[in-house]
C-alpha cells in the first residue's frame, strides 16, 4: 500500500512509546547500571568497568547453559516444525471438524506455563503419573528426577506438547489461503501428492513457516517456567537453560553485577536474532 | 459375505466406468472429474489429527482425573478413572479466599492489561499502517525486540522500579509490566489487520465530511472488529500464561492463581488433589475464550498477515 509521509503520525505512536519506554527502557537502564558497578552493601556503588562482562564470558557455567539452550532449541525445532506441517496437511478443510480441531489444538497454548509444568511433572511421575507409570510397567527405567536423559526427554516432550499446535495453526492458516484453482491445475497436470506439497503448498507456507520457526526459536531460547517447574534445572545442572541460570544468579544468589552483565549479553543475542527476523520478514514482504 | 460382495461390485463398477470412458470420447468435464477422483486424499486423513489430539488431551485428562480423586486414592491405587468421584478438591478452592482470590487477581490484571494494551496500540497501529514518518521502521523494530525480550532479564529491574513507585503487590503493576510484551504484540496484530483495509475507505470518509475520531469509531473500528478481538485474545493469553514477572511483582494482595499454586504445594505437603483441581480451573478460562476467536486464531499467530 502507498503510504503518505506524515510526521504528525508520531502523536499517534506517542502513547505506545511512553508506555513501553516506562516498562522497557527504565528497567534496562537499571540493568546497565548494575552491570558496570560493584557494591559492598548499604547502597554504596562504585565503578567496576567491564569486569563482570569478562567474568561471565570466561565462566564455563554461562557457556554450558548457552550450549544446552541452543541444543534444546534445535531439537524442539527439528521435531515441532515437520510434525506441525504434517498435522496441518492432514487437518480437515471444512465441516464441523475444523472448529473442533482448532479449539482442541489451541488448548495447550492457553494453559499458564507453570500449570503446563505441573501437568507434566505429575504426568511423568512413576508412582502417580500416567506416562511414568506406564513406562515403568512396560519395563523402561524411566525417572526424570534422577536421570538427565529422561529429564531431557520429558522437557522436550513437554515442549512438543505445548507448542507444536502453534506451528500447526500457522501452517493451517497458510494452507487455507491457497486458492482452489492451484489444486485443480495440479490435478490436470497429474501432479503427485509430493509434487503438490513441494511446489504449491510449501512455497505458499514459507512466510508463516518463517514466523513459526523464529517465534519458536526465540521462545525456546528464553524458556523458563516449564522446565523450572518440572526439573528445577536438574538433575545437577543438566536442564539449566539460560533464563533459569540467570534467575538463579540474580534472585537466588543476589549477585547483581554478574546477573546484570549476563542479562545484557543475553539481551544482545536476542536483539541480534530479532534483527535477523525483522530483516528477513520485511524482505519477504517486499518480494510479494 | 457382504464385504466380499461389496468389493466385487465396486470392482465391477470401476471396470465399467473405465471401459465406458475409454469407449466414449471424454469431455473436459469428465476428465476433470476423473482426475479429482484419483487425486482424492486417502480415507484415513482423520487419523493424524485424532492421534495428535489424543496426545494433547492425555496429560489434561490425567489432571482432570486426579482432581476428582482424594489424596489417598491418588497415592494409593493406580486407576485410569476416579473410583469414588469427589468434588471436595474443588470445594476447597471455592470456599477458601486465599485460593479463589487468586483467580480474581489474575482476571483483574489480565483485563486491565488487555484494555491498556489494545487502547494504546490502536492509534499506533493505524499510524504504522497508513503513514510513513521519521524513524517509523526503527520504531517498529524496537517494539518487536520488546516482544522477544526474555522476562528473566526484566524480573529484577521491574521489582526495583515498581518498588520505587510503591506499586508492588498491586494489580496495575502486573498489568503495566505485561505491557512490555503485549503492547508490541497488539501493535503488530492490529497493523496486520489494518493494512488489509483499503486506504480508499479512509479517503472516501474524509470527502464525506467525517472528522478523524468519528471516522475511526464509526467506520474504521467495525471494519477491523475481528482484528481487535484477536488482539484482545492474544493480550489475554500472554498475560494469563505468564508467571515469572507476575510472581515477582506480587506478594499477597494481588498474587495470581498460578503463583498461589506453587506456594501452597510446598506449604501443605503436596496436596495433589487440590493442586490438580486448581490446575483444571486455570485451563477453563482459556478454553472459553478460544471458542470466540477460533476462526481467527491462526491469523493472529501469524501477526495478522497470512
Amino acid at each position: 500500500m502507498e503510504k503518505t509521509w506524515n510526521n504528525k503520525a508520531w502523536f499517534m505512536v506517542l502513547p505506545v512509546l511512553l508506555l513501553v519506554a516506562f516498562s522497557a527502557v527504565i528497567p534496562l537502564m537499571t540493568v546497565v547500571n548494575y552491570s558496570v558497578q560493584d557494591t559492598f552493601g548499604n547502597n554504596v556503588f562504585f565503578w567496576n568497568g567491564s569486569d563482570w562482562f569478562t567474568e561471565i564470558l570466561e565462566s564455563e557455567r554461562f557457556w554450558l547453559s548457552m550450549v544446552r539452550n541452543l541444543i534444546f532449541s534445535f531439537i524442539i525445532l527439528a521435531i515441532e516444525v515437520p510434525l506441525g506441517i504434517f498435522i496441518a496437511l492432514n487437518m480437515p478443510k471444512k465441516g464441523w471438524g475444523v472448529p473442533v480441531c482448532l479449539v482442541l489444538m489451541a488448548l495447550p497454548l492457553l494453559i499458564p506455563w507453570n500449570v503446563v509444568g505441573t501437568i507434566w511433572q505429575v504426568f511423568g511421575r512413576i508412582d502417580i503419573g500416567l506416562l511414568g507409570y506406564t513406562l515403568s510397567a512396560l519395563g523402561f527405567d524411566y525417572n526424570y528426577v534422577n536421570d538427565p536423559t529422561d529429564a531431557w526427554v520429558t522437557v522436550i516432550l513437554m515442549d512438543v506438547w505445548h507448542w507444536t499446535s502453534l506451528v500447526v495453526l500457522l501452517c493451517y492458516a497458510g494452507l487455507v489461503s491457497i486458492p482452489d484453482a492451484y489444486y485443480q491445475a495440479a490435478k490436470i497436470d497429474g501432479a503427485s501428492r509430493w509434487a503438490i506439497f513441494r511446489y504449491i503448498q510449501l512455497p505458499k507456507m514459507n512466510r508463516v513457516l518463517l514466523i513459526a520457526v523464529l517465534l519458536r526459536f526465540m521462545d525456546s531460547f528464553m524458556i523458563y517456567t516449564e522446565p523450572f517447574v518440572v526439573t528445577g534445572g536438574g538433575p545437577g545442572n543438566s536442564t539449566t537453560f539460560l533464563s533459569i541460570d540467570l534467575v538463579k544468579i540474580a534472585i537466588g544468589q543476589f549477585d547483581l553485577g554478574p546477573a546484570a552483565a549476563m542479562s545484557i549479553i543475553y539481551f544482545l543475542i536476542i536483539l541480534l536474532l530479532s534483527w535477523v527476523f525483522y530483516t528477513v520478514m520485511t524482505n519477504v514482504d517486499a518480494e510479494r | 459375505m457382504s464385504g466380499a460382495n461389496e468389493r466385487t461390485t465396486r470392482q465391477d463398477r470401476v471396470n465399467e466406468a473405465v471401459s465406458d470412458e475409454l469407449a466414449s470420447t471424454l469431455s473436459q468435464d469428465q476428465i476433470a472429474r476423473l482426475m479429482r477422483r484419483r487425486g482424492e486424499e486417502s480415507k484415513f486423513w482423520w487419523l493424524v489429527p485424532t492421534i495428535y489430539i489424543i496426545f494433547l488431551m492425555l496429560p489434561i485428562y490425567w489432571l482432570v482425573n486426579m482432581s476428582f480423586k482424594t489424596n489417598q486414592e491418588i497415592l494409593g491405587a493406580f486407576s485410569l478413572w476416579p473410583k469414588n468421584p469427589t468434588i471436595a478438591n474443588y470445594m476447597v478452592i471455592f470456599t477458601d479466599p486465599s485460593w479463589y482470590k487468586g483467580y480474581i487477581n489474575s482476571i483483574i490484571y489480565v483485563v486491565m492489561n488487555m484494555v491498556i494494551s489494545v487502547s494504546v496500540a490502536l492509534p499506533a497501529a493505524y499510524a504504522f499502517s497508513r503513514y510513513r514518518f521519521l524513524g517509523d521502521k526503527h520504531l517498529f523494530f524496537w517494539l518487536l525486540t520488546n516482544r522477544m525480550a526474555p522476562p528473566a532479564v526484566f524480573a529484577l529491574p521491574f521489582f526495583q522500579l515498581y518498588s520505587a513507585f510503591g506499586l508492588i503487590d498491586t494489580h496495575i503493576a502486573v498489568a503495566l509490566a505485561h505491557c512490555l510484551f503485549n503492547v508490541p504484540l497488539a501493535v503488530w496484530i492490529l497493523e496486520g489487520f489494518m493494512s488489509g483495509v483499503p486506504k480508499e475507505i479512509d479517503e472516501t470518509a474524509y470527502i464525506d465530511g467525517y472528522s478523524f475520531p468519528r471516522f475511526f469509531l464509526k467506520i474504521f473500528m467495525p471494519l477491523i472488529a475481528s482484528g481487535v478481538g484477536v488482539a484482545c485474545f492474544f493480550c489475554f493469553m500472554f498475560s494469563w500464561v505468564e508467571l515469572l514477572i507476575a510472581r515477582t511483582l506480587t506478594t499477597t494482595a494481588a498474587k495470581p492463581i498460578a503463583a498461589i499454586m506453587t506456594r501452597t504445594v510446598s506449604a501443605s505437603g503436596l496436596d495433589w488433589g487440590v493442586l490438580a483441581a486448581a490446575g483444571v480451573l486455570t485451563i477453563l478460562p482459556g478454553a472459553l475464550v478460544i471458542w470466540f476467536v477460533r476462526n481467527y486464531i491462526a491469523k493472529g499467530f501469524a501477526l495478522g498477515r497470512v
